[in-house]
């Protein structure tokens, strides 16, 4: 009963969203206070049924009701609770579901959080992501319904959840990258609304801004989860593969990243409108394309599940007609908005612009590489692939303008500046840096040059910012949002030292081994003690005692092999002892025979930094949107509730 | 000219300047990291698009199934070669390091390396699919391939068949 229940559920929220496209953008341009007025109930209506269906899933789930078709192509009696949950989003289905849900979640946010707005531009900001939801409640009642049934002969068990994403970082790396890649659906409608309108002006921005920074926030998040779970689950000690799909989500967040930045100076300038509006544009047009990629299942990927050719049709339809229509808007629409601030050549305003063109060339590298082996393939030239040396070698060259500028941009001021007056400020970062970059040169003898010009430039930046910091009169008053600028290039920092210091420091080897064998790796002996058969809850597995021996401190790790007989497959657990400094990493590979095995053993140093800069950036994330200015904006009582408490 | 064109014609000309030099150090970027995809009969015989046959030390990728009982393993270390073939075709792959999880004979892989000899690939990455139902397209595809060309009869034995049928 409950699935159709979700089912029904699901089908009369595309009648909310359909109403919620066409009544209150019809009464905004007309000036139909009632149609206008209809926004939110229609918004509340839709997020109340999302959330009933994505309920009636996952209590499908939870209760193994395997006379549901998803549930039993992806979930397991002997699954434990909390993966059964998450089993929700484990395939094409429900990940769509959970898609959804977070797009209504985000409607409801901005229906709740924008009282103090004009009530037309929230019904067309409401409508425009009415219209996107759309889109996506078609393709999923139509091509993927996650609420069919196999009555009346049902499985009496399911085939299991895919083992490798029975992990805790598969658990919220989803719905951390979902509410990321969505939430810029929210920067996409107010670009569209503003189009609509013809008006944009800083307090649009001020509008735009926090949930930007909110969705950018989320999609750092996800990335660096996936990330991370890649680095330990997948078993071969990587963090990152310019895998097709790691480059489907990185473009959104390079697009989100100069958006942030644009939306700055639109902000407080008044400048850069129609830049910001393309950004908004690009954003999340690019998460639409990553959905396309991802599920059309054209790329070749652990993220690409089994998929039929009509739902990668529906979706470049929908692509084309999303992304069409908003660039062709902003083609017919774009001019109306002018930007009345001037600014001189060397400004603040020139050196963001800068950055972002970086950026942007960033994003069209990946979106090169990533395209490429499609179009050729469509071309009918044959399959290619494009190697990371690519990829790794033009980001290596884009980083260093990019973060040259980005270390003293924060000291220049608007509008116009005289390097004369940071001559010093800037002298003095350089000294300091290229002394502790000597030290560092002497402490760790590294002798690629890469690693120094990245390290290098990466202390350049973190010390460049708090030069900055200390430039400032008085640094209790500053601003949060000065502060989440602060973390957010400290973050920056601490990532690029993590990339260098890992990608040319690491000791990899891949060794045959019994127990009791040792071998050595940069200073450390690894010892294989003994392998024994371990019985997990839904698997059964070789555990592997490892003892690593540095200086005079002695680490265990466990390393282990499981076999998941539902779905007969292997999946590799790492052995990790993370540090700061260093993470050494043990993995098992095959066994070759009855007592050797092929063991990966690795000492990869600073790899955490990757994703300690990543949390730095989401903790800048926050403090932006804490600042006190949007406090005010983003306020849920109208101007008129204020009103009548004050009195 | 006034300093105010002056300062636009510096700006385009360096955003010119930009431009080009980033243009061409993405394309020879992209000059040196394009992999070609094989199946082993294109190797032995030339893609099927173009009719090219890999040169020797080129760096490419490989996709096929890996025979049946074609997996040695080294006595010392982890060295190992397998053979894997499309359409009775048969490339020797020669890697060492851990294979994958999911590598097992009969199975499709797509392995990355260099041409050492006209059938043989010296890999330094090898994947497997991830799971039971997922097969990499370029497989698939290979695969395909191999359906369409199966029925391993000449025409005249068609022609005999067609005879023996009429009969």
């Amino acid at each position: 009963m409950l699935p159709e229940i979700g089912h029904f559920a699901l089908i009369l929220s595309l009648f909310f969203t359909v109403a919620l496209a066409i009544f209150p953008m019809w009464g905004a341009q007309k000036n139909i206070p009632a149609l206008i007025a209809l926004a939110r109930p229609l918004v509340w209506g839709y997020f109340v049924l999302a959330s009933i269906s994505l309920f009636c899933l996952s209590w499908a789930f939870y209760h193994n009701d395997f006379s549901v078709v998803y549930v039993a192509k992806n979930s397991n009696s002997m699954l434990p609770w909390y993966y059964r949950l998450s089993a929700v989003w484990g395939a094409h289905e429900g990940s769509l579901l959970l898609w959804i849900w977070i797009l209504a979640l985000w409607t409801a946010g901005v229906a709740l959080f924008s009282r103090k707005l004009k009530k037309s531009d929230v019904a067309r900001v409401l409508a425009v992501l009415g219209f996107v939801s759309i889109g996506f409640l078609l393709f999923t009642l139509i091509t993927s319904n996650p609420f069919e049934r196999t009555l009346p002969y049902f499985p009496i068990d399911g085939r299991d959840l895919n083992p490798l994403l029975q992990d805790f970082g598969l658990i919220i790396h989803p719905p951390m990258l979902y509410m990321g890649y969505v939430g810029f659906s929210v920067a996409f409608a107010f670009a569209i609304s503003a189009l609509i309108s013809g008006r944009m002006d800083s307090s649009w921005a001020r509008w735009a801004r926090p949930w930007t920074l909110l969705a950018w926030g989320f999609l750092t998040a996800g990335i660096a989860l996936g990330s991370w779970w890649a680095y330990y689950e997948l078993g071969w000690g990587g963090w990152w593969f310019w895998d097709p799909v790691e480059n489907a989500s990185f473009m959104p967040w390079l697009a989100g990243t100069a958006l942030i930045h644009s939306l700055a100076v639109t902000e407080k300038r008044n400048a850069f409108k129609s830049w910001t509006l393309l950004l908004a544009i690009s954003a999340f047009s690019l998460s639409l394309l990553g959905t396309f990629l991802v599920r059309s299942g054209i790329l070749v990927s652990v993220h690409a599940f089994a998929s039929e050719p009509e739902r990668g049709i529906f979706i470049l339809g929908y692509l084309i007609v999303v992304i069409g229509g908003a660039l062709t808007l902003y083609a017919l629409r774009a001019n109306t908005l002018v930007s009345s601030h001037r600014y001189k050549l060397f400004s603040r305003e020139v050196l963001l612009f800068c950055n972002n063109v970086l950026l942007v060339v960033a994003l069209a590298v990946v979106l090169l590489g990533t395209l490429l082996p499609l179009v050729h393939k469509e071309l009918g030239l044959g399959s290619i692939s494009i190697g990371e040396p690519f990829f790794n070698k033009l980001f290596s060259y884009l980083y260093i303008p990019f973060a040259l500028i980005l270390a003293f941009a924060p000291l220049i001021r608007w509008k116009q500046d005289k390097i004369q007056r940071v001559k010093k400020d800037i002298l003095l970062g350089a000294v300091a840096t290229v002394f502790t970059l000597a030290l560092c040169y002497f402490t760790y003898s590294i002798d690629n040059p890469w690693t120094l010009v990245g390290v290098g430039l990466a202390l350049w930046v973190a010390i460049m910012t708090f030069v900055e910091l200390k430039s400032n009169k008085q640094i209790a008053k500053l601003p949060m949002s000065h502060w989440g600028m602060v973390f957010g290039h400290l973050g920056f920092a601490v990532m690029v030292i993590g990339i260098a210091m890992t990608t040319f420091g690491s000791v990899e080897r891949d060794v045959r081994m019994k127990a009791g064998d040792q071998v050595e790796l940069s200073g450390f002996t690894f010892t294989f003690e003994s392998i024994e058969q371990v019985q997990g809850p839904n698997y059964s597995s070789h555990l592997a005692d490892f003892t690593v021996q540095g200086g005079d401190k002695t680490y265990e790790l466990h390393a282990e092999k499981r076999f998941y007989p539902v779905q007969k497959s292997v999946m590799t657990e790492a052995g990790i002892d993370d540090g700061l400094m260093r993470d050494l990493y043990v993995a098992l590979g095959e066994q070759i025979d009855d007592d050797y095995w092929g063991v990966r053993v690795y000492v990869k140093p600073y790899v955490r930094w990757i994703w300690l800069g990543s949390i730095f950036m989401c903790i800048a994330a926050v403090f932006c949107i804490a600042d006190r200015r949007y406090r005010h904006v983003l306020s849920w009582r109208s101007s008129a509730d204020k009103a009548t408490s004050q009195a | 000219m006034n300093p105010r064109r002056k300062q636009r014609l510096f700006i385009a000309s360096l955003l010119f300047l930009g431009l080009a030099a980033g243009a061409a150090l993405i394309l020879t970027a992209l000059d040196e990291n394009i992999d070609f995809f094989y199946s082993p009969t294109e190797i032995l015989h030339g893609k099927k698009e173009t009719g090219l046959k890999p040169k020797i030390g080129q760096r490419l990728r490989i996709g096929g199934m890996v025979k049946e009982g074609s997996v040695v393993r080294s006595e010392k270390d982890l060295n190992v070669t397998f053979a894997l073939q499309t359409n009775g075709d048969v490339v020797y792959v020669t890697f060492d390091g851990i294979l994958p999880d999911l590598f097992r004979e009969g199975q499709g892989i797509v392995a990355q390396g260099h041409l050492r000899s006209p059938n043989k690939v010296e890999a330094f990455e090898v994947l497997a699919k991830h799971d039971e139902e997922y097969m990499p397209p370029e497989i698939a595809e290979a695969m395909k391939g191999i359906k369409h060309e199966k029925p391993q009869y000449t025409a005249e034995q068609l022609e005999t068949l067609e005879q023996k049928k009429s009969y």
